[in-house]
């Protein structure tokens, strides 16, 4: 039997605001345990929440930013359960009227377009953090109070190439507007999925099963593709899918039972008696549109039309506001749009990655960036030296051509310059010349590699194929 | 004759005049509590100590304001920094909080030194404060009686004289009710009026923290200096503070009263009933006017209150788990297990009943037709109150059905105790204001109370009424054989 996927994803996403959501402590990641506290966050007998203004804002803005109709009366509800890592042993959420609801993003695989709904966005209170130590167990309440962004998807995804793609783009999207770092590292972005399987043509839904512990895009498309894969076997072998909770086992690739689930959980949601609902008004609502910078999507479109990228290197360049930045302000210090492209896409990343770096983390400016590249398109440096150089300014910083003069790295052009290393490797490498003759072509690359070595990379590759040319047919 | 049988001003001009000192006052209470205490059992927690030293060091400084060096009680679901705050709860038996509620802030700018924290029913839930997990209040003026509840220990300390005023907290009649079993003065502010950080919630959309006294005046003093927004409580109220006391004025001219029938009629003791109309003939009296109307929906107030009361608590109370602080059960094999025993072991039944009733209000598939149905009928006892506040000044009628029951009479039938309830609930429903005052005596000698019940934020007036009847009687002049 042909089966049709069913995919809808929930993320989470915490707001990088200066302090709490309902108290005045730190929101910030990595402190010592319990420092980033108040009484309110610690649940004490007579604490009360105060809303956290910002929040509600940034909310609004990813909101806006997904396209969803934003609420003009928002208000807090309490979601009851017990767990150590809820100090009030209740979660102050959003039930009835989230900030924003109906709102859409597009993606693109396989050369298709697809939008995908967004059910809602609702603003939350994160939990603390309990460490498991033996027979014991450890509350960290430093997170507690975070504000964090619940998003659903509607179940729109067919495959979980577009789930990784979504959420490549939704990460994209939030990040554009500044409101979280969306680092899976850190917590700051969570995925949960539900997939769920139907016969092709099939209208009603199959029973879904929900993936948990998706600690990375990658972990999210496998368990989604080893779920999809497992249930299929199920269902064509005659069985059922019992709607549970799986845990995606990052060793084996596999996902396993959590727990069943026995109906829907009772959180016994009811209205917030400690806070009063938010009124959102247009003034406000434009006031927070207007904060919105450029999205990627845009962003993508304007590289292609107006800096002449290619459509892969736009769309790279745009998927995290960083590099975009960055790459935008390389082109403005003077450097070709598609060298600087190439070079965002390639040695920084290259660098990045075998460092384990953030960019913000090196000396890398764009003005140096800049400077590198411009002295490559003048050919003053070869590809090879600006390696070099790159790696310079990556580690140390400064700038470019000065680190060119101050090395002696500048590419020898000059024809009497270079007859000299040309003659001297035909001199040294008979064997080579006879080669050549011979018809052996590349008997060539060797002797340019010679003269490099012999030139420290500064000789002019391509005045150095001419010259060799000519030499040879001399000898 | 006790020095706080003297109303406030009358205390404060002794100590400008140096007849006695901040050290007298604070050593009058402690002493009186000493004497009476063992009986009356107000008192959860005294700190001696720490009140004489304030006392020592207020009299050095020498600041003057009304309420400047007096002593105070403190209900024990109010906060107090490192002084020990129960609830009267086994579950919080060790508690030292280390913060202090905004009202405990304000009254140490105003300069009240507090001498210890009060009894009440666990949590503030009950009508006598036999609920406590710790000690069983009992009523100054017979001691076989209960004080009312759940501010008991709020109510009975300043009947026997053991401190001039005290803070309670009023969520469906808790200082009124306790106010007039004991025959004291007690006041339950409009929510929003007072800031409830640092109120151990127990039904937050009804909570107010509001002062117990001997008489109206102190009674606008303590109030005035409580109120006002807090930025720690979204839900106070962005009211000014006003000078309550300048407004009592003995004059009732022209006022008009609304005394609606349900609080006249079945339920009501003839002798409760009686005191109410002869109060009326004392404000006619004064020169004000008033006629029966009707609230009609306040005969569905005792079962809203308790379905909406009990949701709150059932959520409120859930962060007593043991985890943080507070009683942790011994011997727990699981997390579950940990919950389940030290809730079990840590709250008492009433607490526990009210809990299981929240809990099961707010369930998937109750929750309509009982919460949503509740806030409901909550919106319409809120109207029925505006409708008949919109052409009278105030509301008046009996703070309670009947005078003070004895100990022991009617806790294991808790549909009869909620009833006791039943005049004072309504307003806390509304939201309004509402205050009681002694108005005579049952025939077994106990106290009686009229309520009086205003406008949303205004509390002015009803202490103006409150004031001039007060002051056309003799009830608030007696005091407790003990």
């Amino acid at each position: 039997m042909q089966f049709e996927t069913v995919i809808g994803l929930e993320v989470h996403v915490e707001l990088k605001t200066n302090s709490k959501i309902f108290s005045s402590a730190p929101a910030h990641f990595g402190a010592e345990p319990n420092t980033n506290t108040t009484v309110i966050d610690l649940g004490y007998p007579g604490v009360l929440p105060v809303m956290n203004e910002k929040a509600v804002e940034f909310a609004m803005k990813a909101a806006m930013a997904i396209n969803c109709e934003i609420a003009e009366e928002t208000k807090w509800d309490r979601k009851n359960y017990f767990y150590p890592d809820n100090p009030k042993a209740y979660q102050i959420s959003q039930y009835d009227k989230p900030v924003g609801e109906h709102g859409w993003v597009e993606i693109e695989v396989n050369g298709e377009t697809k939008r995908i709904g967004i059910t809602r966005l609702h603003l939350e209170e994160d939990a603390g953090k309990l460490t498991h130590a033996g027979k014991h167990s450890l509350c960290d309440y430093n997170r507690q109070g975070t504000p964090l962004v619940e998003i659903v998807s509607e179940p729109d995804i067919r495959t979980p190439e577009e789930a990784y793609a979504f959420l490549e783009k939704l990460k994209a999207i939030i990040q554009y507007t500044e409101v979280s770092d969306c680092k899976m590292e850190e917590g700051s972005l969570r995925c949960d999925a539900n997939i769920s399987l139907r016969p092709v043509g099939q209208k009603e839904f199959g029973t879904k099963t929900e993936l948990k512990n998706l600690n990375s895009f990658n972990f999210v498309r496998k368990g989604l593709e080893y779920e999809e894969k497992r249930q299929a076997d199920v269902l064509s072998s005659g069985g059922t899918i019992d709607q549970e909770t799986r845990r995606f086992d990052e060793a084996t690739g596999k996902t396993l039972l959590m727990r069943v689930k026995e109906g829907s959980d009772d959180y016994r949601y009811f209205p917030e008696p400690d806070l009063l609902s938010v009124i959102i008004d247009d003034e406000w609502k434009e006031r927070v549109r207007a904060s919105i910078p450029e999205l990627p999507d845009a962003r993508q479109k304007r590289y292609m039309e107006e800096l002449g990228l290619p459509v892969h290197d736009a769309k790279i360049l745009t998927m995290s506001k960083e590099i975009a930045d960055f790459f935008e302000a390389t082109v403005a210090a003077g450097a070709a749009a598609k060298l600087a492209s190439n070079w965002m896409m390639g040695e920084v990343p290259a660098y990045l990655n075998a460092e384990g770096k953030e960019l913000s983390e090196t000396k890398l400016t764009p003005e140096n960036l800049a400077g590198m590249i411009k002295l490559l398109e003048e050919g003053t440096i070869s590809s090879k030296i600006a390696k070099t150089v790159f790696k310079e300014i990556i580690e140390n910083g400064g700038d470019a051509e000065a680190i060119v003069k101050e090395k002696g790295l500048v590419q020898i052009s000059d024809e009497s310059a270079l007859l000299k290393f040309v003659n001297d490797a035909l001199d040294a490498n008979p064997q080579s010349i006879a080669d050549f003759k011979e018809g052996k072509k590349k008997a060539i690359g060797f002797l340019v590699g010679q003269i490099m070595k012999a030139s420290k990379g500064q000789a002019n590759p391509q005045a150095i194929n001419k010259l060799l040319a000519e030499e040879i047919q001399k000898r | 004759m006790s020095l706080f049988d003297h109303k406030l001003t009358e205390i404060q001009s002794m100590i400008e005049k140096k007849e006695v000192s901040i050290p007298d006052l604070v050593d009058e209470s402690f002493k009186r509590i000493a004497a009476v205490d063992g009986e009356v059992k107000a008192f959860i927690t005294l700190d001696e100590e720490r009140a004489r030293k304030q006392a020592e060091d207020a009299q050095a400084t020498g600041k003057t304001g009304v309420l400047s060096g007096i002593p105070i009680g403190v209900k024990d679901n109010i906060v107090t920094k490192g002084l020990r705050t129960t609830a009267a709860s086994q579950i919080l038996f060790n508690f030292d909080p280390i913060y202090d509620a905004t009202v405990v802030n304000k009254l140490r700018e105003a300069g009240t030194i507090t001498v210890g924290k009060l009894n009440m029913d666990e949590f503030a839930m009950g009508s006598s404060t036999e609920n406590s997990s710790f000690q069983k209040t009992r009523n100054p003026w017979n001691l076989n009686h209960v004080p009312g509840g759940s501010s008991g220990g709020s109510a009975a300390s300043v009947a026997a004289g053991e401190v001039p005023f005290s803070l309670g907290s009023d969520t469906g009649g808790s200082i009124r009710q306790p106010a007039s079993f004991c025959g004291v003065v007690g006041m339950k502010p409009t929510y929003g009026r007072v800031s409830r950080f640092g109120l151990i919630a127990f039904a937050s959309s009804l909570d107010q923290i509001g002062p117990i006294t001997r008489n109206v005046e102190d009674n606008a003093h303590l109030l005035e200096a409580i109120v006002g927004a807090d930025p720690q409580d979204s839900t106070s109220a962005n009211v000014p503070a006003e000078n309550f006391a300048a407004g009592l004025t003995g004059d009732v001219k022209g006022l008009r009263i609304a005394v609606p029938k349900e609080y006249l009629g079945e339920g009501v003791s003839e002798e409760v009933r009686q005191s109410v109309l002869d109060a009326l003939k004392v404000l006619e009296g004064l020169g004000a006017t008033w006629e029966e109307v009707s609230l009609p929906h306040s005969k569905y107030g005792v079962a809203t209150y308790y379905l909406l009361a009990s949701s709150e608590a059932s959520s409120n109370l859930a962060r007593f788990d043991g985890i943080r602080y507070g009683y942790r059960a011994e011997g727990a094999e699981n997390l579950i297990d940990l919950y389940k025993k030290t809730r079990a072991e840590g709250f008492g039944d009433e607490v526990k009943r009210r809990i299981m009733l929240g809990t099961f209000a707010l369930s998937s598939g109750y929750y309509d037709a009982y919460y949503k149905k509740a806030q409901q009928v909550r919106t319409l006892i809120k109207k029925d109150f505006e409708d008949v506040l919109e052409s009278y000044d105030v509301i008046i009628g009996p703070t309670t059905p009947t005078p003070a029951f004895k100990i022991g009479e009617i806790i294991d039938d808790p549909l009869t105790m909620y009833a006791n309830d039943i005049l004072t609930i309504p307003v806390n429903l509304a939201g309004v204001p509402g205050i009681s005052v002694p108005c005579g005596f049952a025939e077994n000698g106990l106290p009686l109370g009229l309520q009086i019940i205003g406008r949303h934020f205004d509390e002015k007036t009803v202490y103006r009424v409150a004031h001039a009847y007060e002051q056309a009687t003799d009830f608030h002049k007696e005091k407790p054989e003990l």
